[in-house]
């Protein structure tokens, strides 16, 4: 790692090059810079504005074999189409319910945990961190096994709650992560104080700990819920029946058998699906990169 | 395994010499009070019951023949599921796939996010559009991506097939996700444009703990950008780098949803990772005991090439 190699000295010769040289080879790697921008904004982009113009598009210019941009004759039919197609408020409700129960309830059970993970240096703090790691690396179709056959005979399979408690245990680890930054930036001289005033270790968590925790808190729930908002594969092994299912399981509906998908209802369903996490992407994004960052980074 | 690696590590006297430590700071190390079991307690027990211990019972029930619907008692079969997986041609094709696959991902991912990373980091107009757009495939479900993604595709209605036959690069009409050749580009592409976000944000936090007295100090020896690169940025950023590529490639070899929705492991199977493999072995033909082997023999095989790819790393670093 860096720390091995020690900046190896600046040998190059120093700068001799005429201004005006320099000066159009800066432009031109402006330009450069410019382009390749340009490049993964369009990348980055036009599956999202095809998306998008699908949605909008009637079933006979869907099936056209040309294809424009702009929709020639757009309508928000295909949404209409969505809703009696598949039971897709059902579906929203039911992706509601899951994603903020587990939210809610990973964060709950991960404040105190993170909490005693960065106060309290101990081999379980010390396993804790490498299980969060280790988590990550497992694949989903081994856990999913066994955790089916117990569900099952828990008679939980094809229950709500039973994927609210697979999410919760999904969301810990990450919620462990991102709190254990939080929980890092509060000052400990605080809690230090609470405590020459004779405040029990619980009383500091709630009162000196947790209001200044909020906006952490908030960044947490949130990606929380979007994470279970748009998980997949536990929703479509654990639920079976349509007026179970998740948004995420409700869209393959849309796709038939054979891989045959009524196009424009198709499209306007996902866009659907999107929308809550894209909100609170549009409205945490600076919180949320900086959360993740400082658990990363002082790791 | 790795998951016996915390436990390993806490074998008393296996952690070197400890500095000084204060009584306190003894007893911490220790163990917990009670009043901090109490706090850890509400995120240890779903941790064990339904996290570890599930792991265990998947461990076990590769060696058993657990069958959906099966009357007679589940019976412990020794090392049968994994002589069979060993001559199942099929799993090693899904297997070779699912290499191909997240080396193929995981480098053009990491390749692309540095160049974005590196935009991002200079003072460039439209900055802001970029970093947004880049984080909204993260916020997208991957089934949407998926789908998003198919339409892209499609073969009448799709915006590629238009735009390569405009620019005259294609005459047909081609099925991307039904051609035997093109289905795994097809799906790599979609997976590097899915998790490219990721890696550009950690690369991103990488470039910006980079000294910028170092950066400024080399450019005014007259350092061009490239050996700025080379002998500024890069060492710093390494860590960070081998981090996120090595997560990235357990990720997406693990992946799931986005080729279930784009093209069910086919066409002939083409694009059938491991994961789908298992899957359809134990919730299509209700093979549990074979797939939870599978999932093991998944694991296994990852870290092997897991430990060959930082091990070399490792040496690199020590010369």
């Amino acid at each position: 790692m860096s720390r091995t190699d020690p900046a190896p000295p600046v040998t190059g010769p120093p700068a001799t090059r005429p201004p005006a040289r320099r000066r159009l080879a800066r432009g031109a790697g402006r330009a450069g810079q410019y382009l390749a921008l340009l490049c993964y904004l369009v990348f980055l982009g036009f599956p999202l504005l095809w998306l998008l113009s699908t949605s909008l598009k009637s079933p006979q210019e869907l099936g056209s074999i040309d294809p424009s941009w702009i929709p020639r004759d757009p309508s928000l039919a295909n949404f209409r189409a969505a809703f009696d197609a598949q039971p897709l408020l059902r579906s929203a409700l039911n992706s509601l319910v899951v994603a903020t129960s587990a939210a809610v309830i990973a964060v709950a059970i991960a404040v105190p945990a993170a909490y005693v993970m960065v106060r309290h240096r101990s081999r379980i703090s010390r396993a804790g961190t490498v299980w969060i790691l280790v988590s990550q690396m497992f694949p989903f179709v081994l856990v999913i096994i066994p955790l089916f056959l117990v569900l099952r005979n828990l008679h939980l399979i094809n229950q709500l709650p039973g994927l609210v408690i697979v999410y919760v245990v999904w969301n810990l680890p990450f919620a462990l992560w991102m709190l254990r930054g939080y929980v890092r930036a509060v000052p400990i001289s605080l809690e230090e104080a609470a405590a020459v005033d004779g405040a029990s270790r619980l009383r500091t968590l709630t009162s000196v700990v947790l209001p200044l925790l909020t906006p952490g808190l908030v960044a947490t729930l949130m990606f929380s819920f979007v994470t279970a908002w748009n998980e997949f594969f536990f929703a479509l092994v654990l639920l079976k029946s349509p007026e179970k299912q998740t948004m995420s399981v409700i869209l393959t509906h849309f796709i038939g058998a054979e891989g045959v998908a009524d196009l424009g209802p198709l499209a306007a369903a996902a866009l659907l699906a999107t929308l809550p996490s894209l909100l609170f992407f549009a409205l945490l994004q600076r919180r949320l990169v900086s959360g993740m960052l400082a658990g990363a980074v002082k790791g | 395994m790795s998951l016996l690696k915390p436990r390993a590590k806490a074998v008393p006297g296996s952690r070197g010499t400890p500095p000084p430590r204060t009584p306190r700071q003894r007893k911490r190390a220790l163990g917990l009070d009670r009043g901090a079991w109490f706090l850890l307690l509400p995120a240890l027990i779903p941790i064990l019951l339904l996290s570890v211990g599930p792991l265990v019972y998947a461990v076990s029930l590769a060696f058993t023949d657990a069958q959906a619907g099966r009357t007679s008692p589940t019976q412990f079969v020794g090392l049968l599921n994994f002589t069979d997986l060993r001559h199942d041609s099929l799993f090693w094709e899904s297997f070779r796939i699912g290499l191909v696959w997240a080396l193929c991902v995981t480098t053009l991912q990491f390749l692309l996010a540095l160049g974005l990373a590196l935009l991002l980091d200079q003072n460039l107009r439209f900055r802001w559009l970029a970093r947004t757009l880049a984080l909204v495939p993260w916020a997208m479900p991957e089934v949407v991506v998926g789908v998003m993604w198919r339409l892209v595709y499609h073969q009448d209605a799709g915006i590629l097939n238009k735009t390569l036959a405009q620019l005259g690069l294609i005459d047909g009409q081609v099925d991307w996700l039904s051609s035997m050749t093109l289905a795994l580009p097809a799906v790599i592409v979609v997976g590097v444009w899915a998790g490219m976000p990721q890696t550009t944000v950690v690369l991103l936090a990488g470039l910006q703990n980079v000294p910028l007295e170092l950066r400024e100090a080399a450019a005014l020896d007259g350092a061009g950008a490239w050996r700025r690169f080379t002998t500024v940025t890069w060492p710093a950023i390494r860590p960070v780098v081998l981090a996120i590529t090595a997560l990235n490639f357990i990720w997406n070899f693990n992946s799931f949803g986005l080729i279930y929705v784009l093209t069910q492991g086919g066409p002939g199977g083409r694009t059938r990772l491991p994961s789908l493999f298992a899957y359809e072995e134990a919730f299509k033909y209700g093979q549990y005991g074979y797939a939870a082997a599978m999932g093991l023999a998944m694991i296994a095989l990852i870290a092997v090439l897991l430990v060959l790819f930082l091990r070399r790393k490792l040496k690199e670093d020590a010369r």
